[in-house]
Formats: C-alpha cells, structure tokens, sequence
C-alpha cells in the first residue's frame, strides 16, 4: 500500500464530493434545516389553556348562566387561568368540534346540571373535561378534602427536538454513509473509470480505505455542524461522553458504509442503485424511530424493528445524548452494528463487479 | 535483485478464444508484437479487437489460448504488469469534477517509476488545460487526457484502444501527432482502429481483424502489394433506368489487366494494375452492352481496399 496513492485517492473522493453542492446542501443544510424548523416547532413555551366552549344559556336559565361566568365565559379571564372559554350558540356544537376550535363543548342543562362534549381519545379533550370540571365545582363550593402542592420541574433534554436531534443525527449517518458510496463506485463502474483504475497497479484494498478516509473526515464535519447547532442553538443536552458519542458515529458509519458498499457492489447504473438504496433504507425510516418512538409498533414486529441497524444507532445515540450512557451501556446497539458491518462488508466484498 | 530480461517480443498471443455464451467474439487469435514497434489491429466493429486487448490488459480472461506480455503472464506477475502497462480504454469517462492536473495527479500515484507532470502535459499538448475541469474539455481533449494517464507510469508496452473513434478530423490528427511522439521515444504500442487511414499512418505493423481472427499480416505496404494491384475501379451499378444493358462480374474479371475484383452493395470494384490499360476495353464492353454505370472512379489502392478484398465487405459496413 502506498501512502501518496491512498492521498490523491482520498483527495479526489473529498474534491468531487466538495464540488457537488447538491451533495452539500442534502448532507449539511438539509439537516440543519430541519432541527431548525422543528426546534422552532417544539420550542419551550408557558403551558397551553384548555380552550374551551359553552353553550349561550337560554334566556331566564339563571342556574346555566351561573355555569357559564363560572368557567370565564362571560368574563374576561386572566392569561394564567388554565381555561380559556367562549360561548357558542346551542346550533354550533358539532361544527366546533369537528373543526376541533374547542377542546371540549359545556351544554349547561335546565335546572343546573352540565354536559360535556368532547373526544376521550384526543388528549386535550381529556385535559379539557378535568380542568373545566375542577373549575366548575370548585365555584360551586366543591371543597378539596386533601391539601395538594405542585411542583413543576422543567426537565431539559425532555422536548421533542431533545428526541429528536440523536434521531436525525443517526439517520444522516445512514443517509451519508450509504449514498456517498453507492453513488461514486456506481457512477465510477458506470463511466468504465472502475475498470480503467482497476487496470492500474492501485489496489483493491487503497480504493476503499480511501472511501473510509474521505468518509471519516465527512463525518467529522457533519457530527460537528449538526451537534453543535444542536448545543448551541437548539440546547439539546450531551450527557454522555462527546467520545462515546463520536465513538458511536462511527461505528453507525461503519455499518452503513459496509451496507453501502453492499448495495453498490453490482450494479451498472445510478437508476439501479438508487431504487435499491430506497429500499434499504424506507424501512429503516419509518421503524426505526427517528420520528417517535420505535415502542409504538406492536409487539410483533419488534424484533424485527430492533435488528434494524438504524434502529440500533437511534437508541444508541439517544441512551447518550439523554440518558448519559456510558459505551459499556450501549453494547447491545454496538454489536447489531458490528454485525452488519462485518456481513455486509464480507458479502460485499465477495460479489463486488470491479469492471 | 531481480534481473528483467527482455523478450524481443514485447507482446505474444497465441490460439487466442473468447465466448460469450453463443457469440463467439475470438476465435483463434495470433498475434506477435515485437519490442519499439506499433501494432495495429485493424478490423469492423464487432470483429473481437476489443475483447483481444482487454484480454492482453488482464482485464478479461480467454477460454483458451496463451498471452505472454512483456515475456510474462497475467496468471503469475499481474502486478508487475500492472506497472509497465499504459492503458487506454475505449470508453473510460474520467472524473468531471477533477481537474487535468488533479486526475493526472491521482494516476500518477499509483505508479512508483512515474514520469514528470509537465513532461506528459508536453507530450499531449494540454498545457493551456492544465487547470481546466475535465466535464469542459473536447472530446479530443479528454482522449488525449486519457492517453496521458497512459503514459503517465512511464509504460513499457502501450494499449490504445481506438484512441480516435467519435472525434472530428482535426482532433484525430492532433492524436496523430501525439502517438507519432510516442512511436519517437520507442515505445511499444497495441493499437486497435477501424480507421484505415490511421493504421496506414500509424502503424509499422498491421493485422486485420475480422470474425475474431487474423486474416492478413503484414506492413501496410506489404497488405496493399498482396492486392497484386496498384488501383481500383469502382463502378456503380445503382438504378440506370429499365433500357440500360449489364455486365456480370463475371465478364469484368476476364478483361485484361484486371488482377481480381469483387462486388459490393450496389457497385463493383476491380482490382487492376494499371488504369490506363483496362478503361478502354472496359469503356468498349460498357458501350457494346449498352450499359450506364452511374459511377466510375478511380483510386490508389489503400488497407480498404485488401480488407474488401479479404472479406467482401466494406470496413465501415461492420
């Protein structure tokens, strides 16, 4: 192996990818661009009122107009108030709660009682209804038998973008590792310069690593923009070691390079290996957690959610940046990725159409 | 230490066979290249020049048949020969976003005897692209690129595989110029075309190639003498109305002074030795019969015109 072939190798790897800029933004801004939306999204915000609406009182009800200036509808309530309420006519209630403007529909009923309206399985109707009612009964004299106190903690690393962030940061992993070979071995065997650097003394083995090499120092890059956009901008918490974290990263590269390398170890076009990375990775998109949690899928599928190597990284990646696990604590996601790593390279390595 | 010993033959291809499935594409090739000369292998699309060289490159295996290289074989010194052959594929597409500099750069760090980047940029005449992308350069630009990353391992033994196909006259002959530098420096070179023109112009040496065999040997000077004439007559046979008399091939070749002849799509080419000797009779038998060719014309006999000969065919017709 020689040093200055493994160099100008990894050096035009780096100078096509750097003057691709579609490569660039999909790799780089992309990402960025989401974490920055849906931080926006799921910024830190004053917990949301229970919005609420209350049917207009028949004229002369006065034990329904007592209900409604109970729950604020006929007055002007302060922002802290946990309700927020307006009144409807009695021929609107459908219509509010299909359109969902209202959490939560109060009939007052003749001679004093109330009805509820609202849907059990949307959760701010289920907020709704208690919040109403307690406000309700409490006006009406309701007296609470045992002495309560709240005390809210404001737990960091609990936001959606906190969950989300490992997530996007193991997908792009994925992403990267896997398009970056796939495209370049294919277009390369595609435009005959396969064959053509095949028929010269460079090695086998000094065509990967330099795949490896230009792979490391991308990675580098985009675990650095990524994570410290994260950090700094959408204040999502490392609690693990930033070398468990980075350690991490590049196993997942590992794997997916090797699932790259695999994917493109036959075929002849750019058409052919982009159907057949969309259908290894669309699986992995939607089971694999990125976007909510992978528990949510039955229990059926799960062991076959949980040998998905994105799967494994998502978790990975998240036990450190939340959990603060420790590389010992995440072994279990490091050997699925070892595993994937190893087969996938010796598979691919075994079949790969050098001309 | 090892001691290179070399063979005055720089290339030996004996028996040579290749299939694929059904299609035979070499069918028992023999092919003797000597040192500091070049070799061409002249033949249509399809006739197995191709496969012949990308087998003599180790980039393809033969189902029979032996090749030497450099007096070595690919079975046992593969990457000893990987550093003493230049190659040039016929349909490489280098890397568009690399500059000239940048791809000759990458090529020459697989070689550890390597020749200076300036002295290879010379030889092709890039020096004005030195910086250039390679997606903005000509199709004669980007071959002699390509044959610049030939050359840039300083090879013993160069394979050109039709370095000029699809380029336009100009830049074919720019490519001239630049094999003729190389053939100045005494390297051996394999080169496959179905130019005739530039076998003719290029070549010490010349095997046509048809139906993945040989089927003549020689200089160009010693294939155009094989023909036993100087020129041919081409006389075109096309629609010259329902009145007009013919003439057989037949009776052509009974002429006097004519050494052979054959026909072709909608035409007749006679060999002969000189023309002046053939057209009046040849005139005579025309107004006899009644017979109006809608075309005669003349010309030197050329590597066309032995490979019609050979094959019946025109090189162009495949």
């Amino acid at each position: 192996m020689r040093i200055e072939t493994l160099r100008q190798l990894t050096l035009a790897r780096f100078r096509e990818f750097t003057r691709e800029p579609e490569a660039m933004f999909w790799t780089f801004v992309f990402p960025l661009l989401l974490a920055g939306g849906l931080g926006i999204a799921f910024r830190d915000k004053a917990p949301e009122p229970s919005i609420i609406a209350v049917v207009v009182p028949a004229a002369g009800d006065s034990a329904a107009a007592v209900v409604a200036s109970a729950l604020g509808a006929t007055r002007v309530m302060p922002d802290s108030a946990p309700l927020r309420a307006r009144t409807i006519p009695a021929d609107s209630v459908d219509d509010v709660l299909r359109t969902g403007t209202a959490a939560l529909v109060v009939l007052p009923q003749a001679g004093g009682g109330v009805e509820y309206r609202y849907d059990p399985a949307r959760p701010e109707g289920r907020a709704a209804r208690q919040v109403t009612d307690d406000v309700l009964q409490r006006a009406q004299g309701r007296a609470d038998v045992v002495p309560v106190r709240d005390v809210t903690v404001r737990e960091r690393g609990s936001r959606y973008i906190d969950f989300f962030l490992p997530g996007l940061l193991a997908m792009n992993i994925m992403g990267s590792s896997i398009w970056s070979l796939a495209f370049a071995i294919v277009t390369q065997r595609n435009k005959k310069l396969l064959k053509r650097l095949v028929a010269t003394p460079m090695s086998r083995l000094e065509y990967l690593l330099s795949f490896v090499l230009s792979r490391l120092v991308f990675l580098g890059a985009e675990l650095a923009v990524l994570l410290g956009f994260g950090v700094l901008v959408l204040d999502v918490p490392v609690r693990g070691s930033l070398t468990t974290l980075v350690a991490l990263a590049f196993i997942g590269a590992a794997a997916f390079g090797a699932i790259g390398l695999l994917v493109s170890s036959r075929s002849r076009t750019v058409e052919g290996v982009s159907g057949l990375t969309n259908l290894v990775m669309m699986p992995m998109w939607i089971f694999s957690g990125v976007f909510f949690s992978s528990a949510n899928f039955p229990a059926v599928i799960q062991p076959l959610v949980q040998a998905l190597p994105l799967t494994a990284l998502v978790d990975g990646m998240r036990a450190v940046m939340l959990q603060g696990a420790s590389l010992g604590a995440v072994l279990q996601p490091v050997a699925v990725l070892m595993a994937y790593l190893v087969v996938c390279l010796a598979v691919a390595l075994k079949i790969f159409r050098w001309q | 230490m090892t001691i290179s010993v070399t063979s005055p033959l720089a290339l030996e291809v004996l028996g040579l066979r290749k299939s694929y499935g059904d299609v035979v594409a070499v069918n028992g090739l023999d092919l003797h290249v000597t040192t500091g000369q070049c070799f061409g292998l002249l033949g249509p699309n399809g006739a197995g020049k191709t496969t012949t060289i990308e087998i003599c490159e180790g980039l393809n295996t033969p189902d029979a048949g032996t090749v030497r290289v450099l007096g070595r074989t690919w079975d046992r010194d593969a990457h000893w020969l990987r550093t003493k052959l230049g190659i040039q594929l016929q349909e490489t597409q280098l890397a568009e976003k690399l500059s000239v500099i940048e791809t000759l750069t990458l090529f020459r760090s697989f070689y550890v005897n390597a020749r200076s980047l300036d002295d290879v940029i010379g030889l092709v005449q890039l020096g004005e692209k030195r910086t250039a992308r390679v997606g903005g350069l000509s199709g004669g630009q980007k071959q002699r690129l390509a044959l610049a990353c030939a050359l840039v391992g300083d090879p013993q033994l160069l394979f050109l595989d039709e370095p000029t196909t699809g380029l336009d006259p100009q830049s074919r002959r720019q490519l001239w110029t630049v094999v003729e530098g190389l053939k100045a420096e005494g390297r051996t070179i394999l080169l496959t075309t179905h130019y005739m023109d530039e076998a003719e112009r290029l070549c010490d040496n010349i095997a046509i190639v048809d139906h993945g065999r040989v089927i003549a040997l020689g200089t160009p000077r010693q294939l155009i003498a094989s023909l036993d004439a100087e020129h041919v007559i081409r006389l075109g046979t096309g629609d010259a109305g329902d009145d007009a008399g013919t003439v057989s091939l037949a009776e052509l070749l009974t002429l006097p002074g004519v050494s052979g002849g054959c026909e072709t799509a909608g035409s007749y080419e006679l060999r002969v030795g000189s023309v002046q000797a053939v057209l009046p009779p040849l005139l005579a038998l025309a107004a006899t019969r009644g017979v109006r060719w809608t075309e005669l014309s003349t010309h030197s006999a050329t590597l066309e015109d032995v490979f019609v000969a050979l094959t019946g065919r025109a090189l162009r017709d495949g």
